[in-house]
């Protein structure tokens, strides 16, 4: 029986907690007295026999009839999933979304529906690799459909491929992959890892145009998303779900498949990740020496490649399938079953350790960037109610930000922290002087859609990510990181942990009370 | 009653080498002191400017006029109404029979009143024969022409004290050859021998094994830069070493008839010369020792140009110059420039009759500067005024120890010897970027030691001379004059305050002429490539051009050809494919290192029988596989800022075409090279032009230039290679990217603008450049 999340109060016989640090980890002893560390719940126990799952939700979905009801020859089948952004770190193979898409497939094909289109539905992220495809949906569907051009990955920059499909009462125009909205039936297959997605978020983003993703990604809604992980009181989500009702009342018809998995993450080695540190027995301890040290010897490069190519024992925790809306109430609830432990009242201080990857880099570097986004944007937003940290509190983060960047999938973030980090890190400026040139730059809008580069814009959007969190806290501090990278990124350097208390000291008083987001694992604090 | 410039009233005065420090200077004196007066210049024509147009801008726009010009303005006549009234300049040249004058200018001629002589090549390592043609040969042409013209005008030559060479003890204001250290030499024969000298050299500079030995030096200097430009370098290595000999022909000439240089020796000959041919025309003979800076006029500190003693203070400022030779109790016969051309002034107005034959314009006599006094006033000078380093470090002057002048240079030779060792084995090495700089910067040093070591040879006679040069004519000429004359014309060297000199007038004016840093903090050689930045960026450029390798991407053709060659291959073959690479690598290494466009050549035949097909779907992925992971993020980057600034960008490279494809939405323009497709859809291998490598490149650009309508010298080029340099002469705007260490020292001697780019950091780069290994299906899909 897994263990729910809690919150421990720091005593002088708690020994020092762990923290990630990029491609490295730390252990920092946090003041007595005053600080607490939320421990996220043990992972839930996953479902046994997923293909008898699978296809009980697919026989018995909510609110709309069975899949194989809805099949028939001669239909436009378009089946849609999520990109490499999900999970984090991969699945070991099979992927749930190979599993659900094969017994989809198997159903089309007793069906004797011909026409099936694949798309990744990926936004404005990078193309996926050929190895990323095969991962995510096995050798033989990516065979089968790879060579007749039947697989392929959404472009939203391609108008000639792009429609609207409506407006909303808000104005907002839904622009979607041509194929999708003149399809008879969409089936979308994802994998809902945080709270955050998941829904109409998944047609909606992931294959829409630019013009139509920047009516709510944008600092206005970014800023009023609190928080991105509860959907009812998100800007962003609000304006999505209106997007969705255009979508459903006047696109295509949608047929939903949600799975949930548990917070299961890391394979035997990296054991002592998720126990609790006074529960790490003498191997535990040698090996979390014997990682660190050798982590610390090895280049960078060589400790992102092992990292990136650890693959997570993920067990399926849930699948739902159906009308997307009420689909997604239902993962919705197995999420927070995962996630949420409560926690009493804010804090002054909130410290995190920033862990070597984020939605935008797998299989890719870190960059200065992404760890504004992954710090403000996904573990400050890792709460329901009210923010883990008071209005003008400060967050010390841990990363080496150093000012690393991959060429590849990153080319415009390269140029974003030349040029526009240089010239303002307010998110509402960026938006205004600088957003426009980069999301209609020739090059990058090249390099997306023939290479594997994130969009021209996507590096505003992961900053915008963060404009919550940069408003709310009174002070962001990074332990270990590049100084000058640091400073460049609007945020205070410190070299130890022991320095950044003293220098939050500033701004929230000599005792201030401190809380720690235990990463890894993945958790949501209910605060109340 | 200011009798100078009354007897100079109404006269017609010609001047030669009024475009020199001492014809300047002259120019303005006549022009202000004696307004009466109307003046000839004779001037040679510049290669591309006229004699007139250069008397407008390299004399009346001088500084020296400044307050001659300021003195008129608001008055009835302007600066320039008045020069174009008393002033006619006519086109010649000393160094020609004739003084190579036209009709116009024999007329012009025939009407002067006075001729002063003041043109002379003063280096004091000229080569021996421009030294003959113009020291020796100059005044006696001048005497020649009066004959010719039937003309007697009052010629007063500028000559030299030190005429009287290398001798201790008082040197009196009379002819050399009528002295008693007279040696009887034959002017004539020396013309004839310098003559035949330079023919000689001349020819033995075209000897077979001269030609190649500076072919190699060329090519050392150069690399693989291409034959146009190599035949260039090797010209002008071939013209330098001509003038070499010359230069050293004669100094030892010189030396062994008992004078410091070519200089002094030819003005004696000179002298001897004119006074044996100038028949009936009036010759004064006016001699000063070392021309400094004003003491009074126009103003003090006026100087032009960058002279003998100037350089070797500021070496010693520098810190450059830790010894310089000279006798501590010797006497440094200085004279400033406005003494000098009052003197001449004074016999010129005295006219035959009266002034001196000979006139010294010396201060050793009568005033004398010791050697001592001065160094000491220039080290306390510059302890309390240092000079600053690039990083804004003050320089401490080095204590003076008068060493002997052997010293001195075995010192400097052995440090020039180290350097050069140091340089040559950086120079092997294949060293590029901020590591390339080094050895430029090892190299500007050496050129600084030679430098030093160049002026002790030269000028450390002069601080040795213990000469003392008598002024009895000058002063008894002095005597005759009123205190108006003397006033407005002052000639007298005992007037000059040397402690005043020195600390007040001379060094605060050369500081100021030599541009060198006198403030503390950091050098501002990171604004200078921001202005340079900003200027090959500027709109007004119009196109942008782009080698590949090494400027916008770390990789070549090896690599790609590699890269495609392997995606393909199961593991197995792929290590036989590495292997088989890595043992061919030293060849064709070698072969590139010789000629590139035979290496892109033969390099390329490998492509032969691929299909078509495949490598077009494989370069798509190549983009990302290899070109953007070894691309430098900030080359990229520019390329966009000069399409975003108008720019059309081109690209120049000599990869192959289809290899490049993927960088089209960056460039208007891609010149690579081009191979031939069979019927069947495999490549042939062969080019179907020259690969666009070394000069080919300049002249690509040239004919884009042309048939688009833009000018070269609003072009920026971007290479990283010598190989490069035809392209970079081209354009108007050359950016050195990642310099190897040949171009990297000729960056920093032209002011061109360098950048380091780099790949982007933290990303691992495969060791060896091979394609991913892709699935089985994928490797065995089929094309053709």
């Amino acid at each position: 029986m897994p263990r729910p999340g809690f919150v421990l109060d720091v005593d002088r016989s708690t020994p020092p907690m762990l923290f990630w640090h990029g491609e490295k980890f730390s252990l920092e002893r946090l003041p007595a007295d005053r600080s607490r560390v939320i421990y996220p719940p043990e992972p839930i126990a996953g479902i046994r026999d997923v293909s008898a799952a699978i296809d009980h939700a697919l026989e018995h979905p909510l609110d709309m009839d069975p899949l194989r009801a809805l099949l028939r020859p001669g239909m436009v089948l378009t089946i849609c999933f999520d990109d490499v952004s999900l999970s984090l770190p991969k699945m070991r193979r099979p992927d749930s979304r190979q599993r659900v898409i094969e017994a989809v497939l198997d159903l089309a094909a007793e069906a004797g529906v011909d026409d099936v289109h694949i798309i990744a539905a990926l936004g404005l992220h990078r193309r996926m690799h050929d190895h990323e495809l095969r991962h995510v949906l096995g050798d033989r569907i990516v065979d089968a459909f790879g060579p007749t051009g039947a697989l392929y990955q959404h472009d939203a920059e391609d108008y000639e491929n792009l429609t609207v499909v409506g407006t909303t009462d808000h104005g907002e125009v839904l622009e979607i992959n041509r194929r999708v909205a003149e399809s008879d039936l969409v089936v979308y297959a994802n994998v809902n890892q945080v709270a955050m997605d998941g829904g109409w978020k998944s047609l909606v983003t992931g294959v829409a145009s630019y013009r139509c993703l920047s009516h709510h990604h944008n600092p206005e809604s970014l800023r009023n998303t609190r928080s991105l992980m509860d959907r009812h009181h998100s800007a962003l989500h609000h304006s999505i779900w209106r997007l969705g009702a255009v979508l459903r009342d006047h696109g295509p018809k949608v047929f939903q498949i949600e799975t949930t998995i548990n917070t299961d993450a890391f394979p035997s080695p990296f054991d002592f990740l998720s126990r609790r540190e006074w529960e790490w027995t003498a191997r535990d301890r040698a090996t979390y020496l014997a990682t660190s040290k050798a982590l610390s010897r090895m280049p960078r490069s060589m400790a992102r490649k092992i990292f990136h190519s650890i693959e997570a024992p993920y067990a399926m925790t849930g699948i739902h399938a159906g009308f997307t809306e009420s689909v997604h109430e239902r993962t919705l609830a197995d999420v927070y079953q995962q996630h949420l432990v409560e926690v009493e009242g804010q804090t002054d201080i909130l410290t995190m350790g920033v862990p070597f990857i984020s939605p935008y880099n797998p299989d890719s570097i870190m960059n200065p960037i992404l760890v504004m986004c992954m710090g403000l944007g996904y573990m400050f937003n890792m709460y329901r109610g009210k923010p883990l940290v008071r209005e003008g509190g400060v967050v010390i983060m841990t990363h080496p930000t150093y000012r690393d960047f991959n060429p590849v999938h990153h080319p415009s973030y390269i140029d974003f922290f030349d040029e526009v980090l240089a010239d303002t890190t307010d998110p509402v400026v960026m938006s205004e002087k600088w957003e426009r040139k980069y999301a209609e730059d020739e090059w990058y809008r090249h390099l997306y859609r023939t290479g594997n580069a994130y969009h021209g814009v996507h590096p505003f959007y992961a900053w915008y990510w963060g404009a919550h969190g940069q408003q709310w806290a009174g002070r962001v501090i990074i332990v270990g990181g590049d100084a000058a990278t640091v400073r460049r990124l609007g945020f205070t350097p410190a070299s130890t942990m022991n320095d950044a208390l003293e220098l939050a000291s500033d701004v929230v008083g000599r005792s201030p009370t401190i809380t720690h987001l235990h990463v890894p694992s993945v958790l949501v604090a209910d605060v109340v | 009653m200011a009798v100078i410039a009354d007897r100079l009233g109404g006269r017609r005065i010609a001047v030669t080498g009024a475009t020199g420090f001492v014809g300047t200077a002259l120019v303005e004196r006549l022009l202000r002191g004696a307004p009466d007066c109307s003046l000839v210049l004779l001037v040679r024509d510049g290669r591309r400017t006229s004699a007139a147009r250069r008397t407008e801008r390299e004399i009346l726009a001088n500084d020296a006029f400044d307050r001659l010009r300021e003195s008129m303005a608001g008055g009835g006549e302007t600066f320039e109404e008045m020069c174009s009234r008393r002033i006619t300049t006519i086109s010649g040249d000393v160094g020609m029979d004739g003084l190579g004058l036209n009709d116009e200018g024999r007329e012009i001629m025939r009407t002067v009143d006075t001729i002063i002589h003041s043109a002379a090549t003063v280096s004091f390592d000229s080569p021996l024969d421009q030294a003959v043609e113009i020291n020796l040969l100059g005044p006696t042409r001048i005497a020649r022409l009066c004959h010719d013209l039937g003309i007697t005008p009052h010629l007063v030559a500028v000559s030299t004290c030190y005429v009287a060479g290398n001798r201790r003890g008082t040197a009196p204001e009379e002819l050399v050859s009528e002295g008693p250290f007279d040696i009887g030499l034959d002017w004539r024969r020396e013309v004839e021998s310098s003559r035949r000298l330079r023919g000689d050299t001349e020819a033995d500079s075209r000897r077979p094994e001269r030609l190649s030995e500076f072919r190699r030096r060329a090519r050392s200097e150069l690399g693989a830069a291409g034959a146009p430009a190599l035949a260039a370098k090797t010209e002008q290595i071939r013209e330098r070493w001509v003038r070499d000999q010359l230069v050293t022909a004669g100094r030892s000439r010189a030396a062994s008839v008992g004078w410091p240089d070519a200089y002094a020796f030819t003005k004696a000959l000179g002298e001897q010369a004119l006074v044996e041919s100038r028949g009936d025309v009036p010759v004064s003979i006016v001699r000063p020792s070392i021309i400094e800076s004003a003491w009074a006029e126009p103003r003090p500190g006026w100087i032009r140009g960058f002279r003998m003693a100037e350089p070797v203070i500021i070496s010693y400022a520098r810190g450059l110059l830790r010894e310089f030779p000279g006798v501590p109790e010797g006497t440094i016969d200085v004279i400033p420039v406005d003494l000098v051309v009052a003197a001449i002034i004074a016999v010129a107005a005295a006219g035959p009759e009266s002034a001196p034959f000979i006139s010294h314009v010396a201060s050793g006599g009568v005033n004398p500067l010791r050697y001592r006094t001065l160094v000491d006033h220039v080290s306390a000078w510059f302890t309390a005024h240092p000079l600053y380093d690039n990083e804004g470090q003050p320089i401490v002057v080095p204590e003076w120890r008068f060493p002997g002048r052997g010293k001195v240079q075995t010192q400097l030779s052995r440090a020039k010897t180290l350097i050069a060792r140091a340089e040559s084995v950086l120079q092997a090495l294949p060293l590029r970027g901020e590591r390339a700089e080094l050895s430029a910067t090892l190299e500007t040093r050496r050129m600084e030691v030679e430098r030093a070591l160049e002026y002790v040879e030269l000028y450390g006679l002069y601080t040795e001379c213990e000469a003392i040069y008598q002024v009895d004519n000058l002063l008894s000429l002095w005597e005759q004059l009123d205190d108006a004359d003397r006033n407005a014309f002052c000639f007298d060297p005992r007037v000059v305050d040397w402690s005043h000199y020195v600390n007040e007038i001379h060094l605060p004016s050369i500081i100021q002429h030599a541009r060198v840093k006198t403030t503390p903090g950091r050098s501002r050689t990171g604004d200078r490539s921001s202005r340079l930045r900003s200027q090959v960026l500027d709109a007004k450029r119009q196109v942008a051009a782009f080698d590949l390798e090494n400027t916008l991407i770390a990789s070549n053709v090896v690599e790609s050809y590699s890269w495609l060659a392997t995606r393909r291959l199961d593991p197995m073959e792929r290590l036989r494919y590495t292997a088989r690479t890595l043992a061919e690598t030293p060849g064709l290494l070698r072969m590139d290192r010789r000629d590139r466009t035979d290496f892109l050549r033969h390099f390329y035949r490998r492509y032969e029988d691929a299909p078509i097909e495949q490598i077009e779907t494989d370069v798509d992925a190549m983009l990302t596989g290899l070109i953007l992971r070894k691309s430098f993020p900030e080359g990229i980057r520019r390329v966009r800022e000069h399409r975003a600034a108008g720019h059309r960008t081109v690209l120049i490279t000599g990869a192959l075409e289809f290899n490049v494809a993927g960088l089209k939405p960056l460039f208007d323009e891609i010149v690579a090279a081009k191979m031939s497709v069979r019927a069947d859809g495999t490549l042939s291998g062969e080019m179907v032009a020259v690969p666009p490598t070394g000069e080919a490149r300049a002249q690509i650009l040239a004919d884009y230039c042309d048939a688009e309508g833009f000018r070269l010298d609003e072009c920026v080029a971007y290479a990283d290679s010598s190989s490069d340099l035809p392209l970079f002469e081209a354009v108007g705007f050359p950016v050195a990217v990642n310099p190897e260490t040949r171009l990297a020292a000729i960056a920093r001697k032209r002011g061109w603008l360098v950048e380091h780019w780099g790949t982007s950091r933290g990303f691992s780069k495969p060791l060896l450049p091979i394609g991913p290994v892709l699935s089985e299906a994928e490797r065995r899909r089929t094309f053709r």
